[in-house]
């Protein structure tokens, strides 16, 4: 290799006198000190399979890439498939903005008075988040929404400290709660199953009651739930925690809050939630975007994880913006710090910052509005075709379950002969739910318009009907 | 010295711009038959929304400006050097971009059939696979979204190596050196663990003698980055992994400064039991301003249970990629029965991932060694040009070469003039460059940790030491001035204190406003 448009020393003459000024001969001398029995050599190196044995150009690069995610299935329509993360859509302006290279190509903003730009538009973010969710304060990201929830619950145990039980309710995305089993695993912590009420689909409150006592740190609720369904008694909920002086958590899902109360409004302690739907694609996995939020009370604000950005003054009375409250991270407290979050996910928060900037006061009710439609206008239609949809009482935002129990087929049968026609239904959650049985979730979106239901809806009854 | 400055816009908050009215997206209206057959909304008044939301209200055209004009008073490796230490700020080249922004992966839902996502999991193995030889591991998961987010996975694993073995009650301690980067003790906690540190000899190793004194049988782990964050390669590496293993204590790599060997040796041979990588340091996907990251962690395939056959990559979380060869297409695993579960709700990172494949299909393994090898001339060369330029120390390992980075120290120019390294640091943005970490590592008074990566052209190289000389020369001759600094950037230094004061603080604009409004508890 003579040289490479990423390497700009990599030329004979920069290499040379480079070498002159260090006083070395040769390359290979800078790496003496590692012990010969576990130096590679450059042959053993270039034997090893990495990459495509040597080096090649961007347009093999793209061709090969291209080949290989060609194998990827294309559908008719986005999944009808949700579980916490939804085929939303993203606007080309919000691609953009995080695309440029001021944004894209920065890091932290250790250098606040450089990176201004940088910290507005994250101070935006949790500024606007919190307008949404009617929280104070809202720190910089997390992961995603299980890793948020895990904090949280962690969170919640040290503002509460010497209690050691935490509530989760059984409806609360599953995925989420493996999340804060392992976050939680080492600590000792007692996690308590709060159940469902079968009829609305609501966490039961009066047997909420009877497990809340004076051990529990914090009791989270998840609304719309996993089941999709609005959990009508939110506010009660927070109550039933408050009264035994355990944290109130909830997690939401941001476009749902077009149309709902907000975490604020309901009493919670703390707020977390998934910045998916706001602008940032599906991703097969992340990048996502947790959102964390909580009260303006010092002793929850001081134990709360991950980065804020504030408000500040320069010495010349200019308006600006800086890290702040830095005494509760880890590269100032070290193993006493709240967290140990380092890198979050800054971009995916100006993403979702641009998103709803572009929504703003009213786009975000039309836009809850019209998932609510479209997925109520599924329901009926199912309902009218025979399905069984009426699994719960209480209303759903944008998703919901489905039961084959009646028709006495397997959902994976159902799921292939949907595949064979270009469509992915909904999540099987009958592995997770066993009392549910032959039971998949359906969600929609503005990206499912009337005649994507409708293909969807006439698939399922040809299919039911020859099963 | 070229004149720099950085735009400024003044620019408005979100919030004080737009008017009532204004909306910056079209969104498909409702089909009549849709709105027939719903009727309207009946989510019961309990949860249903009574009041408007407060967010603003704007044009796309005010979106588009406001966003753009921050970003021209924002800064990254398409400006100019970011020379911070342990951040590994490479290049990040538009077709690693193009290819994992516009590849279609946004529209791939993590729980979709994998029958359907044949391609993505094909280029998602070939990347664990790259990954474990880069690293000379033998299992790799793609699961953790960043580096902590690696380590808190790798110190989970070492937790329940022990557990599933059976001496956890004993295995209580992880042991850390002093020059760590401050997520390891954090990890370490967070795993449940107690923080032992050891300290650094004048030779920028760790001192090996201390560290015989801490290992014992509570030992669980040590956690350690090599070369270290001073840049130095940790020359009695085999004998601290010996030592560790002697107690079955497991050796954990912390992988920020892989790019200082890359080619030239592999932690798995130097008997690490456990990596981490940042696909965003090393593997050149951009930093985004804080993230997003990736963090796959690699095992090596050390026995935990010989009667149960269980190896330490049956305790990895999340989701591995596996080719079933009697179905001959690739499967998501998810957690067994021994796995520590799962660190994020689904898969990975997978955007970040698909740029790394990209950037290291570009470069092949030869161009990978040209990246070790070109970081490391260009972090002597700076050490070198720095040698003996008045204020500036350059402390542990005196005549040792660098690998990645070097670690300079401002202390003389503080002790003899009071101008400090965030004085130095401030000087640096006016002249248009990026600091170094500053403070960092901690061992180091008045450091600043520099790190300029291959990217950087040896001319930027030169104007860096001229600027740093010229800081001097000002020190020296009017140490006042360099606390005015920085005059070039769009706003003055900032008043922390201030920022953090709880009369002031204002972490989002809803507290700026109730504590204007008096409405503030």
């Amino acid at each position: 290799m003579e040289n490479h448009p990423w390497i700009p020393s990599l030329t004979r003459d920069q290499v040379e006198k480079i070498l002159r000024v260090i006083g070395v001969g040769d390359v290979s001398e800078l790496f003496n000190d590692i012990p010969a029995s576990i130096k590679l050599t450059r042959e053993q190196w270039d034997k090893l399979e990495i990459g495509f044995g040597k080096p090649i150009s961007e347009i093999e690069a793209k061709k090969i890439l291209h080949g290989k995610l060609s194998k990827n299935t294309t559908l008719k329509t986005p999944p009808f498939m949700g579980g916490g993360f939804y085929p939303h859509y993203v606007p080309p302006l919000v691609k953009y903005i995080i695309s440029r290279g001021e944004f894209l190509t920065a890091y932290t903003p250790y250098q606040a008075e450089i990176s201004q730009g940088l910290m507005q538009a994250i101070f935006e973010y949790q500024s606007l988040m919190a307008e949404l969710l009617e929280m104070d304060v809202v720190n910089a990201s997390m992961y995603d929404w299980g890793s948020a929830a895990a904090e949280a619950v962690l969170m919640s145990l040290r503002v509460n400290k010497g209690r050691t039980k935490v509530i989760l309710p059984a409806n609360m995305n599953p995925y989420h709660r493996k999340v804060v089993e392992s976050y939680t695993w080492p600590h000792g912590v007692k996690i308590v199953n709060a159940p469902f009420n079968r009829e609305t689909g609501g966490v039961d409150v009066e047997e909420l009651k009877k497990l809340v006592d004076e051990e529990t740190a914090g009791v989270y609720l998840q609304y719309p739930n996993f089941f999709g369904v609005v959990e009508a008694d939110a506010k009660a909920i927070g109550e039933v925690a408050h009264e035994k002086g355990a944290l109130f958590i909830t997690g939401v899902y941001p476009i749902a809050l077009g149309l709902l109360k907000s975490p604020g409004e309901l009493g919670a302690d703390i707020a977390v939630g998934e910045g998916q739907p706001l602008g940032l694609g599906l991703n097969y996995g992340g990048p996502y975007l947790g959102i964390f939020a909580t009260r303006f009370d010092m002793n929850l604000v001081r134990q709360m994880p991950g980065r804020i950005i504030g408000l500040a003054e320069s010495h010349r009375g200019e308006r600006g913006f800086a890290m702040i409250l830095q005494t509760r991270e880890q590269h100032i407290r070290r193993e006493k710090a709240t967290s140990n979050i380092c890198t979050n996910e800054a971009l995916m928060a100006i993403a979702a910052a641009v998103y709803l900037s572009m929504l703003g006061k009213n786009g975000l009710v039309k836009l809850a509005e019209i998932n609510y439609y479209r997925a109520h206008y599924a329901w009926a239609k199912m309902r009218q075709a025979g399905l069984t949809v009426d699994l719960f009482k209480w209303d759903f935002f944008n998703e919901f379950p489905v039961s084959f129990n009646k028709q006495g087929v397997k959902y994976s049968f159902i799921h292939e002969k949907l595949l064979e026609r270009g469509i992915h239904g909904g999540l099987y959650i009958g592995d997770q739910y066993p009392e549910l049985g032959e039971t998949a979730l359906f969600a929609f979106t503005e990206m499912h318009f009337k005649e994507d239901i409708d293909l969807l809806v006439e698939s399922l009854t040809e299919i039911t009907r020859r099963g | 010295m070229r004149t720099y400055r950085q735009a400024n816009w003044s620019e408005p908050l979100i919030f004080e711009l737009g008017s009532p009215g204004r909306l910056g997206i079209t969104l498909p209206e409702l089909e009549d038959e849709v709105k027939k057959v719903v009727g309207g909304v009946k989510i019961p008044e309990s949860i249903k929304r009574s009041k408007p939301l407060s967010l603003p209200e704007l044009s796309e055209v005010e979106v588009t400006r406001h966003f753009t004009n921050l970003t021209q008073m924002a800064y990254g490796v398409d400006n100019g050097p970011v020379p911070l230490g342990s951040c590994t700020m490479k290049f990040n080249p538009r077709i690693a971009w193009d290819l994992s922004f516009n590849s279609g992966v946004d529209q791939l839902h993590p729980l979709q059939d994998e029958r359907t996502v044949q391609g993505l999991l094909e280029v998602m193995y070939e990347l664990q696979k790259w990954l474990a030889n880069i690293v000379g591991m033998d299992a790799c998961t793609l699961h953790p979204a960043a580096g902590a987010h690696g380590e808190l996975t790798g110190v989970l694993v070492i937790r329940k190596y022990h557990e599933l073995k059976g001496q956890l009650d004993k295995k209580k301690e992880i042991v850390i050196p002093d020059s760590a980067h401050g997520t390891n003790p954090a990890s370490a906690a967070m795993a449940g663990f107690k923080v032992i540190e050891v300290p650094s000899g004048s030779d920028g190793n760790v001192d090996f003698e201390a560290l015989k004194s801490v290992v014992g049988e509570s030992t669980a782990g040590l956690m350690i980055t090599n070369p270290n964050t001073l840049g130095l390669f940790e020359e009695r590496i085999l004998e601290i992994a010996d030592l560790l293993h002697k107690y079955d204590a497991l050796l954990y790599y912390d992988g920020a400064n892989l790019n200082g060997i890359m080619g030239y040796a592999r932690p798995g041979d130097m008997g690490f039991d456990i990596a981490h990588i940042n696909i965003h340091k090393t593997f050149s996907s951009p930093h985004g301003g804080g993230g997003p990251g990736s963090g796959p962690i690699c095992v090596k395939n050390r026995l935990v249970d010989r009667e149960k056959g269980i190896y330490l990559s049956d305790l990895l979380p999340g989701y591995i990629v596996v080719y079933d060869e009697e179905k001959g297409i690739y499967r998501l695993k998810g957690p067994g029965s021994h796995s520590i579960g799962l660190l994020k709700s689904f898969f990975a990172n997978t955007i970040p991932l698909l740029w790394a494949y990209v950037y290291i299909a570009i470069m092949g393994p030869q161009g990978l060694r040209k990246v070790t090898e070109h970081c490391v001339l260009i972090t002597n060369y700076f050490a070198k040009l720095m040698n003996g330029v008045r204020g500036y120390d350059i402390p542990y390992g005196k005549g040792r070469f660098r690998k990645h980075e070097v670690v300079l120290s401002a202390k003389p120019m503080a002790d003899e003039v009071g101008v400090t390294a965030e004085d130095v640091a401030k000087g640096l943005l006016d002249a248009g460059f990026y600091a170094p970490t500053i403070y960092f590592p901690l061992i180091v008074k008045e450091a600043l940790m520099t790190e300029f990566t291959e990217t950087e052209t040896p001319e930027n190289i030169e104007r860096y030491v001229e600027r740093l000389k010229e800081i001097s020369k000002i020190a020296y001759e009017n140490p006042s001035k360099p606390k005015e600094w920085p005059l070039n950037t769009s706003v003055g230094r900032l008043d922390i204190v201030k920022a953090n004061h709880p009369k002031y603080v204002a972490p989002t604009w809803r507290v700026y406003v109730k504590r204007l409004k008096g409405e503030l508890k």
